[in-house]
């Protein structure tokens, strides 16, 4: 095989955003190994150093915070479950109103959706006050409830389920039908089954999303039980400060690494799906 | 009553067009009925009106003697077969058969039962495990009439099935599922625009035009005996000829030539039809046709001219005269079979 000038350039292309990506994790990765004074004194590092196990089994199990309670562990395992939490509730709503908006041609459904659609313009962080009311009057501040429900409406996922139901034929439904299948069974064994690389697709997003909230755990949560990673990083970046003690940088690399697991987990688990959905049209 | 009664049944949609006219047709059990019409006739509204899946505005249905107005499809008992077949894209073939067994809440042992006896008559046991997308169109059409043919439904109901399938195909599955309609019996409903698929199909056939049954016979019925200028000009391959003329005192004089003693009291205007297959060659004949193109299929010649003025003209005859390009043929008409219809109204007069 010949190979061309033209590939070679694209593949400098190619390495060198491979490297802008693995660069810095790498570095975080490294430098999370050694010990704080050797990064202080000597910067970042490229090799891995001794002190992987210390630093991963002190960020995770140590007691932190104001009641010297919760532990990088527990905020793991709070984001895990908000995020699951909207990603989960996102992507069942979205999917089964963009299924009402497109299969029961109600007179308003245009307006709805449109209505649906307009509340892009005006995120969480627009709305913080009025969301922390509702939730607060609800007694739902600091509970997993509390930090899932303002977060589970998403007018992008309704959106695209919508567009992609209007792309199946009416034939189906029709066929359905006749089949003896009702509104409910349509949805769960043909909608569904049919746009599960979708449904991976948006969870992946949502998930992340969910997973990157910082604002509203932050308003909502005054019990540190309920605290989460995004937060649990400002707070490793601020404390201890103005004691004699050194900033503790080789643990916060640890944390920032470990706070990355989840998130690539979910993709790695449901990139085999969404790639198996793009290169397999069923349709 | 017979098994489906069509009474007066109108469909108007909202936007105002109405696209089926206080029709009414009776169809007895076992029938093989064939609505055919050109596109946007109503065939297909008429068809999805039985199956429930368009409103009916006016007019009711019975089916084997209960009144379907207002029952749902999936209550009715009747199985379609799309155009597009409309198989389940993420099932597999037996699932796709399955499927509307499984929501009637068959249990599993008779399902495998009917699944396997339907796939086996279909020829498809092969293919059980396969998803639609890995299977070829005439394998994707025996599905569709397997899950058809599954439930047992009391009427099957076509909808131009045939017209994504190649030409050999579509030949022989129209084959296919006239032997499967006699084996299986079930009274069956097939639209089509395709007048030869009618023609083959069909126990009777009813021809449509603009939501109004213009026609409603058996096949040679039809064929021989045309009541409208519609009917005469959809049935029938190539195409009548109709030449125009005008009728008085029981004689019609055409454009160059003169019909004496015809059957009718109808006086005026008029349209002349004549079949393609029912002329011959005879020496100094009404019709003088001047040759411009033969096309030979094998076992006809179809002939294609015009006459003195200028007008197109279709003469077929066996395949082992030899034609020249250019020449002067002399056409009789055989055995009196021409049609004579009023030209205004379009209804056959003789």
């Amino acid at each position: 095989m010949k190979i061309k000038p033209l590939q070679i350039i694209a593949h400098i292309i190619l390495i060198l955003g491979v490297l802008l990506m693995v660069v810095p994790i790498w570095i975080s990765f490294a430098s999370s190994s050694h010990d704080s004074v050797t990064i202080l004194t000597e910067g970042m590092k490229f090799h891995i150093g001794d002190q992987l196990a210390r630093n991963y089994n002190e960020v995770l199990n140590e007691k932190g915070g104001w009641s010297e309670e919760v532990t990088a562990a527990k905020m793991f395992i709070n984001s895990f479950i908000m995020a699951l939490g909207i990603a989960t509730l996102k992507v069942v709503i979205s999917a089964m109103s963009a299924y009402a908006l497109v299969y029961y041609r109600f007179k308003l459904a245009v307006p709805i959706f449109w209505l649906i659609f307009i509340t892009l313009l005006v995120p969480l962080e627009v709305r913080i006050f009025p969301s922390y009311k509702i939730v607060s009057d609800l007694g739902l501040t600091n509970s997993y409830t509390g930090l899932i429900l303002p977060l589970v409406a998403s007018a992008t996922a309704t959106f695209f389920f919508r567009q992609f139901y209007k792309t199946i034929p009416d034939e189906l439904l029709e066929s359905a039908k006749l089949d003896g299948a009702n509104g409910w069974s349509f949805f769960i064994d043909f909608l569904v089954p049919l746009s599960k690389t979708m449904i991976a697709a948006m969870f992946i997003f949502m998930f992340v999303y969910g997973y990157s909230q910082y604002l509203w755990p932050l308003i909502m949560t005054t019990a540190e039980e309920y605290w989460t990673v995004v937060m649990g990083m400002k707070i490793i970046y601020t404390e201890s400060y103005e004691g004699v003690a050194l900033p503790r940088t080789a643990e916060r690399f640890a944390y920032i690494i470990l706070s990355m697991i989840p998130p690539v987990l979910v993709v790695v688990f449901l990139q085999k799906w969404f790639i198996k959905g793009l290169i397999q049209t069923e349709k | 009553m017979s098994f489906l009664d069509l009474k007066n049944v109108t469909k108007i949609y909202p936007n105002g067009t109405k696209a089926v006219h206080e029709t009414s047709l009776s169809i007895d059990e076992g029938e093989f009925m064939v609505f055919v019409g050109p596109s946007g006739c109503g065939k297909s509204t008429l068809l999805r009106m039985v199956a429930g899946l368009e409103d009916i505005t006016e007019g009711d249905i019975n089916l084997d003697g209960k009144l379907m107005n207002e029952v749902d499809p999936s209550e009715r008992d009747v199985a379609m077969v799309f155009q597009n077949y409309a198989l389940y894209p993420h099932m597999n073939v037996y699932n796709n058969l399955a499927y509307g067994l499984k929501n009637r809440g068959i249990d599993k042992e008779t399902i495998e039962q009917k699944v396997n006896d339907a796939a086996k008559l279909l020829q498809i046991s092969d293919y059980l495990q396969r998803k639609p997308s890995m299977l070829s169109g005439g394998q994707r059409q025996r599905v569709a009439m397997g899950r058809a043919i599954v439930r047992n439904p009391k009427i099957f109901l076509f909808d131009e099935p045939l017209s994504n399938l190649d030409a050999k195909l579509r030949i022989q599955m129209r084959l296919e599922i006239k032997k499967l309609q006699q084996k299986v019996g079930v009274t069956s409903i097939f639209v089509t625009h395709d007048q030869v698929e009618a023609m083959t199909l069909a126990d009777r056939l009813a021809v449509i035009n603009n939501g109004i049954i213009e026609q409603l016979g058996t096949p040679i019925e039809i064929y021989d005996n045309p009541k409208s200028l519609f009917v005469a000009g959809f049935i029938g391959s190539p195409q009548m000829n109709f030449l125009d003329g005008n009728l008085k005192n029981k004689t019609l004089s055409a454009e160059g030539f003169e019909i004496k003693d015809i059957n009718s009291d109808f006086e005026g205007e008029v349209t002349l039809g004549i079949r393609p297959e029912h002329l011959s060659q005879s020496e100094n004949a009404l019709i003088s046709l001047k040759v411009e193109l033969v096309e030979q299929l094998g076992s006809d010649n179809l002939v294609y001219g015009q006459l003195k003025n200028k007008k197109d003209f279709c003469y077929r005859c066996p395949g082992n005269q030899t034609i020249e390009k250019g020449s002067n043929l002399s056409l009789n008409i055989e055995n009196n079979k021409y049609y004579i219809f009023d030209k205004s109204t379009g209804k056959r007069v003789n």
